[in-house]
């Protein structure tokens, strides 16, 4: 039989591998079952050879209904076995062996040597000094530069008008031409703490580069699935100047923490409470998603939630050690493709 | 010899041309030597003898020229004169090398050495701006981080996360007295759940109430049923007495006001048991069977029972 499983594997050329395994699985103990349906059916005994397999039929329809049918006792035996498992664990009560909990993604991610203990010494030292410790001892209050790159289309526009309603204290400003290079001393000079350029590719946005300023890191995202104030669906209305609160999910490696001290730079260190204002940077499996919304406490137990404000999603594509230089840059990491997407449970951030 | 005019005879209208481009409203001619670009016959390079173009290599422009006497020696037909690269004296050698040519050549080659010089000028200011650097996406890379995205906002689950998340700051205590909820939150809790318990212990003692009016009314069938009806139920004292009155308004047969009556002691009794199980939705189920005799006396109804209810 296994020998019939390897032959079918080879001569078909199915859509999804599950049809092959079944097909194979269900090479024997279909064509038995088949046999016992059409036994009860049709009295005559018709016994199919031991090697046979659906896709041996060359009439389409045929084949087509065999299939079908060989798909449904498939189901039942599913349903079947499933039944009798939750009689089993109804019968044994107390003593039934605890539930499986199901693979996730997250579940089987590679461990990353680079994960951050929250008691790690080393780390906390290093972020004691490293490029964020003036924001994070309060001593610099952030200042955001936000602009595109050359001719912007509308989309482009008004996403970088909503972004500054956002992020407190941030200015847009048209790029009208000008080199990144000859933009940011002028920036440091104004007392820009951040310059965040948005990317824009076929009148969307589509990258965004985000570069702290007194010679901090710059980050390189592509951005993704970008949607307008307006085309969120019961949103609520428009943000108030009140500084947002931020959440940051799942920021775990020693890079995940250092983007996640990047994007929290971007907003003011003390929250107000008041205007009830939260941004999210959720991080799952590489994408850092990005939400802001209004909250209400209802009670102890529940708080509602609603939409105000852009979304989108990054993804990071490239952290480099200074202030933007493409060229001659000191890379801190660098996507790499063939290597990090090899593998679909390691994740990098 | 050259024969022009049967050169182009042949290429220009009769025949094949192997540089000849052809659209719908004009032919070009492919010829790299060609001054204007376009197939005439004075511009055709193969179908005039004396012949001068401008071309141009790495930024350098030059003077090509073609006459008649060296139409014998392919390899030296064309005599190569480079232009300097100060814009007049360029005009001023152009018209140097050409003197006494035909005047339509000396005019087109003017012409395209100014094009050509005007081009080389906007290269030499585009690489000096920023240039674009254009990125070839695999698209199947891009569908495959697509649909990545995709499963991965399934994944998150963003609004679960950030609702926890909020919770858990409430509960820390980061929002300070701000909010009126009491500190301890197991307080509350335990609060909610006495509540709980109460509303439970109030129902099974209302369950058992009308556990005994139900077994009263199944005693009282005996007995007369108005008087039964107002002196018993006490819950039901107002309804009842507006019943009654209505009653008496709405018919005047006796027997049909008893009939009616039973039935609607029986749907007191199935009010009173559906209200023990679940309480709003079987209420209405109730008004709605009743309206045809009385309508507003069960909204009444209801109050006096709810008050009844919170104080036992």
């Amino acid at each position: 039989i296994q020998d019939n499983k390897g032959k079918k594997k080879k001569n078909k050329k199915p859509k999804k591998k599950e049809t092959v395994s079944e097909k194979g699985n269900g090479e024997g103990s279909g064509a038995e079952q088949k046999e016992e349906a059409k036994a009860e059916k049709s009295e005559a005994a018709t016994a199919f050879p031991p090697t046979f397999s659906v896709s041996e039929i060359k009439n389409k329809q045929r084949r087509h209904l065999m299939f079908m049918k060989l798909k449904q006792e498939k189901r039942q035996q599913k349903m079947q076995l499933k039944k009798k498992k939750k009689k089993e664990r109804e019968a044994l009560g107390d003593k039934a062996p605890p539930k499986e909990v199901p693979k996730t993604i997250e579940n089987q991610r590679v461990y990353d040597e680079t994960t951050v203990d929250p008691e790690d010494e080393e780390v906390a030292f290093d972020e004691g000094t490293d490029e964020f410790s003036a924001y994070f001892n309060g001593l610099t209050n952030p200042k955001v530069l936000i602009t595109t790159s050359d001719r912007p289309r509308g989309r482009t526009v008004r996403f970088c008008e909503q972004l500054a309603t956002v992020i407190p204290n941030a200015h847009v400003y048209y790029r009208r031409g000008l080199a990144l290079k000859r933009i940011i001393p002028q920036c440091v000079a104004r007392n820009f703490t951040y310059l965040m350029v948005i990317n824009e590719d076929r009148k969307v946005p589509n990258g965004m580069v985000l570069c702290h300023l007194p010679d901090g890191p710059t980050a390189h995202f592509k951005m993704s699935s970008v949607r307008l104030r307006k085309e969120m669906k019961r949103r609520g209305k428009d943000p108030t100047e009140h500084s947002p609160e931020v959440i940051l999910n799942n920021f775990t490696t020693r890079l995940g923490h250092s983007i996640g001290r990047l994007l929290a730079a971007l907003f003011p260190q003390d929250p107000q409470f008041v205007g009830r204002q939260v941004a999210t940077f959720h991080n799952q499996r590489d994408f850092i998603f990005f939400r802001f919304h209004r909250y209400i406490f209802k009670n102890e137990k529940k708080v509602g939630i609603q939409e105000l404000g852009p979304r989108f999603t990054l993804k990071l594509r490239s952290l480099q050690k200074g202030t933007f230089d493409s060229k001659f840059g000191e890379y801190e990491w660098v996507l790499k493709r063939h290597e990090m997407d090899a593998c679909r449970r390691k994740f990098q951030l | 010899m050259q024969h022009d005019d049967v050169i182009w005879d042949i290429i220009g209208n009769q025949q094949f041309c192997s540089f000849k481009v052809k659209t719908k409203s004009q032919s070009f001619c492919r010829n790299e030597y060609n001054l204007t670009g376009l197939c005439n016959r004075s511009s055709c390079p193969l179908a005039n003898s004396q012949y001068a173009t401008i071309r141009e290599e790495k930024g350098q422009c030059f003077l090509y020229m073609k006459v008649i006497e060296r139409a014998a020696f392919p390899s030296k037909m064309w005599e190569k004169v480079k232009l300097s690269k100060n814009y007049e004296k360029a005009l001023e050698q152009i018209d140097e090398n050409l003197i006494y040519w035909p005047r339509f050549i000396r005019h087109k080659c003017k012409q395209r050495f100014t094009k050509i010089t005007q081009y080389l000028i906007r290269m030499r200011k585009l690489v000096l701006k920023r240039q674009r650097k254009l990125v070839p996406l695999s698209r199947k890379v891009e569908q495959r981080e697509k649909r990545k995205e995709e499963k991965a906002l399934i994944a998150a689950q963003l609004d679960n996360a950030i609702e926890k998340e909020l919770l858990e700051r409430l509960k820390q205590g980061t929002y300070g007295d701000i909010y009126n909820f009491p500190v301890h939150a197991f307080d509350k809790a335990l609060e909610q759940q006495d509540e709980e318990s109460e509303s439970e212990s109030e129902e099974e003692e209302e369950e058992e109430d009308e556990e005994e009016e139900e077994e009263d009314v199944g005693k009282r069938e005996f007995v007369a049923e108005e008087e039964v009806e107002e002196s018993d139920l006490s819950d039901f004292e107002d309804m009842n007495k507006l019943r009654t009155s209505s009653d008496e308004e709405e018919e005047d047969e006796e027997e049909s006001s008893e009939e009616e009556e039973e039935e609607e002691e029986e749907m007191e009794v199935e009010m009173k048991a559906s209200k023990s199980k679940g309480k709003s939705p079987a209420n209405g189920s109730v008004v709605r069977k009743k309206r045809a005799y009385v309508e507003i006396e069960y909204e009444q109804e209801t109050e006096p029972t709810s008050k009844s209810r919170t104080t036992s």
